[in-house]
């Protein structure tokens, strides 16, 4: 663990390489859709995403910049996926700047740093180099909420992200410099064997976790700290909230296991308490309040809060009667479930994008009326999205329920059963405010008439993505078999 | 691939298909190829019927490969004589469905047929499905297109019919869900529905999933007091809807129960026979009741469907071979009866757009081919002997002797209170003098109608007359199935 070994983190010197090369490059770009930005951000990712897919081809685990930095499959793989979901997401968002006054260089390059960010998050192996992961991508995200700078309400959200998330990181901080006190190392495997030799004062380690966890809790969106969500998702421009929405959560998973997994296995049964809290609180919270919304953004939010309290479940679940036969599995099925949220959610606001239009956001779950009529396909997408948020099959989101609902249930403890059951029931709850918007798109009669004018490029993306969430369903043997290879070899390492 | 597996997957390439290339425009391409689609989805299911061996209750036309490793799931198909009849079933009453919508759905055709397609393959599935997941999949799928056909081509509340009936079958369901992962637990990984048929469980589990599987199927079915979405259901839901819905729909939570609940947990469905006695009892004489008093024809044969299928359930808990092939009998016939009578009310609602039965009166005088068919469903309805209605009635009856006389006395009620509302609603809409304007310019049913009409007419009187390829098929598994519930399962 004590060498450069340079090679490991050569991903994110090309990511930080090339962030700077398209800060610079904008400056000389005359075309006034910024074509050259966009294509080179895109074969930056790309590249970024080509280094990480054959990095995590060879399956080896390795540590770089004197222990700093760990690459394993899972730190890999949830790069991969962040640096896909921001190619989708940045695809999605391109013809939604320009009239928005966000077509800049900045956007590009600050969703670069952000994306830089989420990558030495996910191969953190040290207190501080995961802080600093989470605040260079926190960072990008407050400036890019308040790209657009005279609009009221993206300012207004932006303020609320940037001092919410800075009370989190301050959490976060505080209970990272507790741990420190108590265990006298900032590396996260010692920080591991410290626990394990049980002569650390326990009050203080438990204490360092509650703190932890509610800094976790913020970034994940859990309730009850939670209330940023929807604020931030309805008040950030679309392209932003798909920013804040996709990739992060890739980060948010990987500082969670990092942390509380690889650094404080030892302290589980203290902070699986407060995750069960925070899942159940989650789940009502999120899926009672998102009946009520009339904006689908904001709908989404709840809808965000609540399935991530299924991710929470799962992370619940993994030390049961002091030990950790079920890890394998909760980890796994809580990473499935991300992967497919992730990818649906990239739909659902990408097909929000692709709706507004010059003028007009498209915003509310009324302005989706009749969208049967005026272009059955996109409703055909926008369905098949609503039914993978309820859970329903064939789609991908049942599989990830279904990963959760497996890893709860065989741990064979009653009160992992009774969740079980608490979370089909809320979803329940949840599968009416979906089968709304399917309602209104299906069975109400159109409001515009004016045809959709279609964006090059991302009608294809857009059904690429939908087929993805129809299929990766029932084909997602390979898919879960990543993530449990991915979870397994964290676990060992 | 496999005859199910063709027998699935060819309406939802078929469905699929429509929905893709289909358009207004387009319209009558759309209905020659849904027709083509239903029709060569029912011609593939004939050799089922040909080359089923009844003499076995093993599965047959077995597919078997591996699907999603992590949970040890599989593409598990096959049928035995509990389900081999569903399936022909299923695709020839899609046909009829075709045929039925069209003249009469005219806007967004190709979604119409496409959602008919692929709930088709859906059904199917469900009755082929021999691996738990693969079951639920298709189970919960059809959902998806039964909402769509009810929310956009339905009645005035339709939306609200929609929701209650998407939202109580889902809450059904969604407990059954976790009583399937459970039970994946408990078989030490297996998904497959008949290593869990063999699983021995501790009574407090057997219960546990009985009443989980018990919500959903009891839902579905529906069975008093969780029936409540049907009449809403039926009644804002199109013809075409109402008549999946009765014919094969109702049948996929019977079928759970001869697929789950007796023989996974055959200990608990003893010691629990009373509840399921109790209900359907309930079902059988005050829905019979209920349905007496109905204004809407929909309305009426929805509760009727209720009560006959509180038969079914009731002859699956008498535990004699009698009672539980006549309730799969009874399942068959239903599927014939139901989806006729539904045509029927289909039939007078294109032309005079009320579904009330005080619109009607002698209509017999305009319209005499159609109301001669008309009659002979009803006849079968109220479980005429000759017609299809009978036989299972008949047997679920005397089943019902054996087990207990009075069970089998307040059963056989039905045949009274089926006869008075089916017979009272045929005199006021049928016979007498023409009552209004718009009864006295009814035109006689067109070829289309006729031809739809008749072969369902060729399959209740068929039924009624000649069981016996009906209940050769399931004869043996029946035996069996009682064989294995009679058996405890308790270690």
């Amino acid at each position: 663990m004590t060498s450069m070994n340079w090679s490991v983190v050569q991903p994110e010197l090309w990511l930080l390489v090339m962030a700077c090369v398209v800060l610079l490059a904008d400056l000389f770009v005359t075309d006034p859709e910024r074509r050259p930005t966009f294509w080179l951000t895109q074969l930056t990712i790309a590249g970024f995403a080509g280094l990480h897919a054959s990095a995590h081809g060879s399956g080896e685990v390795g540590y770089g910049m004197n222990g700093m930095v760990v690459v394993d499959p899972m730190g890999h793989l949830l790069a991969l996926f962040a640096a896909l979901a921001m190619m989708a997401t940045l695809a999605y968002a391109r013809h939604t700047l320009g009239p928005r006054d966000m077509l800049k260089g900045e956007f590009y390059s600050l969703s670069l740093f952000m994306l830089l960010g989420i990558a030495v998050m996910c191969s953190a192996n040290n207190f501080l180099v995961m802080y600093l992961g989470l605040e260079l991508m926190s960072l990008s995200l407050y400036a890019l909420t308040a790209l657009r700078r005279d609009h009221a309400i993206a300012t207004e959200a932006a303020m609320k992200f940037f001092v919410l998330g800075a009370l989190a990181s301050g959490f976060l901080l505080y209970g990272l410099s507790m741990m420190y006190g108590a265990t006298g190392t900032l590396t996260i495997p010692k920080v591991f064997e410290s626990i394990a030799t049980g002569r650390i004062n326990r009050e203080v380690l438990v204490f360092g976790v509650v703190f932890v966890v509610a800094g976790l809790a913020f970034k994940l969106g859990a309730a009850p700290f939670h209330m940023w969500v929807p604020d931030v998702y309805q008040g950030a421009p679309t392209s932003v909230t798909l920013l804040i929405g996709g990739a992060p959560k890739f980060a948010a998973f990987a500082m969670t296991i990092r942390l509380l997994v690889e650094g404080m296995l030892g302290l589980a049964v203290d902070w699986q308490q407060m995750f069960i809290v925070l899942a159940v609180a989650s789940l009502a919270v999120g899926n009672l309040a998102a009946i009520g919304q009339t904006n689908l953004k904001r709908m989404l939010a709840y809808s965000t809060i609540a399935q991530m309290g299924f991710i929470v479940l799962a992370l619940s679940a993994g030390v049961v009667s002091s030990n950790t036969l079920s890890a394998g599995n909760a980890y796994s099925s809580a990473m499935f479930y991300l992967v497919a949220y992730v990818l649906t959610t990239l739909g659902t606001f990408g097909l929000i994008m692709y709706l507004s239009q010059r003028g007009f956001e498209s915003e509310e779950i009324s302005d989706l009326a009749g969208l049967a009529r005026r272009s059955p396909w996109v409703a055909g997408v926008m369905t098949v999205f609503m039914f993978s948020l309820a859970g329903l099959p064939p789609m991908v989101g049942f599989f990830a329920k279904l990963a959760v609902i497996q890893a709860l249930v065989t741990t064979n403890v009653p009160l992992y059963i009774g969740l079980a059951v608490v979370a089909v029931v809320f979803s329940l709850v949840g599968a009416f405010y979906y089968l709304r918007v399917v309602k209104v798109m299906w069975f109400d009669e159109p409001v515009h008439a004016h045809a959709l004018d279609r964006a090059q490029g991302v009608t294809a993306l857009l059904a690429i993505n939908g087929a993805a969430v129809l299929l990766f369903g029932p084909f997602s043997g390979g898919l879960m078999a990543l993530c449990r290879d991915a979870i397994v070899k964290a676990l060992a390492s | 691939m496999g005859l199910l597996s063709i027998a699935i997957w060819l309406p939802i390439a078929f469905g699929a298909l429509l929905l893709a290339v289909g358009r207004d425009q387009n319209a009558g391409v759309v209905r020659a190829l849904a027709l083509a689609g239903a029709l060569a989805s029912l011609l593939v299911t004939l050799p089922l019927i040909t080359g089923f061996n009844t003499g076995t209750a093993a599965m047959q036309f077995v597919e078997k490969i591996s699907w999603i490793e992590r949970f040890n799931l599989h593409y598990h198909l096959g049928v035995d004589g509990l389900s081999m009849w569903f399936v022909p079933l299923t695709a020839f009453i899609t046909v009829v469905v075709v045929i039925a919508g069209w003249q009469v759905i005219t806007d967004r055709v190709a979604q119409y047929m496409g959602a008919f397609l692929i709930l088709s393959g859906l059904m199917v599935g469900v009755f082929c499905a021999l691996d738990g997941m693969l079951f639920y999949v298709f189970f919960e799928a059809t959902l998806i297109p039964m909402y769509i056909i009810i929310g956009v081509w339905g009645g005035p509340k339709r939306v609200y019919a929609a929701f209650k009936f998407f939202l109580y079958t889902l809450a059904g369901s969604l407990l059954m869900l976790v009583a399937l992962v459970y039970l994946y637990f408990k078989s030490g990984g297996s998904f497959d529905i008949l290593t869990w048929h063999k699983l021995p469980l501790p009574l407090n589990a057997q219960t546990l999933l009985f009443f989980a599987f018990f919500a959903a199927f009891s839902v579905k079915v529906p069975m008093w007091p969780v029936h409540t979405w049907l009449p809403d259901a039926h009644v804002e839901a199109p013809t075409g809807g109402s008549v999946v819905l009765a014919a094969i729909m109702l049948k996929l939570g019977a079928y759970g129960f001869l697929r789950f609940s007796l023989p996974i947990a055959p200990d608990a469905a003893r010691s629990y026979d009373w509840v399921i006695i109790t209900l359907s009892l309930v079902a059988v004489l005050y829905i019979g009741l209920v349905a007496l008093v109905q204004q809407d024809m929909k309305k009426l044969v929805a509760y009727s469907s209720i009560a006959h299928m509180g038969f079914v359930t009731l002859g699956f808990f008498m535990f004699n071979e009698l009672g539980m092939a006549g309730g799969i009998v009874q399942m068959i016939s239903h599927g014939f009866v139901s989806a006729a009578m539904f045509l029927c009310i289909g039939v007078l609602y294109d032309r005079v757009h009320s579904r009330e039965i005080a619109s009607y009166g002698g209509v017999a005088n305009t319209m005499p081919k159609f109301a001669a068919f008309a009659v002979l469903f009803a006849m079968a309805n109220c479980g005429l002997p000759g017609t299809a209605g009978f036989v299972g009635e008949w047997m679920v009856i005397l089943g019902a002797v054996k087990y207990n006389f009075w069970i089998a006395a307040a059963a056989s009620t039905t045949l009274i209170f089926g006869a008075a509302y089916t017979l009272w609603m045929v005199k006021r809409v049928y016979f007498g003098d023409v009552a209004n304007d718009d009864v006295k310019n009814l035109v006689d049913i067109n070829g289309r109608e006729f031809l739809m009409l008749a072969v369902l007419a060729i399959a209740v009187m068929w039924m009624g007359l000649y069981p016996k390829p009906f209940t050769d098929v399931m004869n043996v598994s029946v035996a069996e199935l009682l064989k294995h519930v009679a058996a405890t399962k308790l270690n």
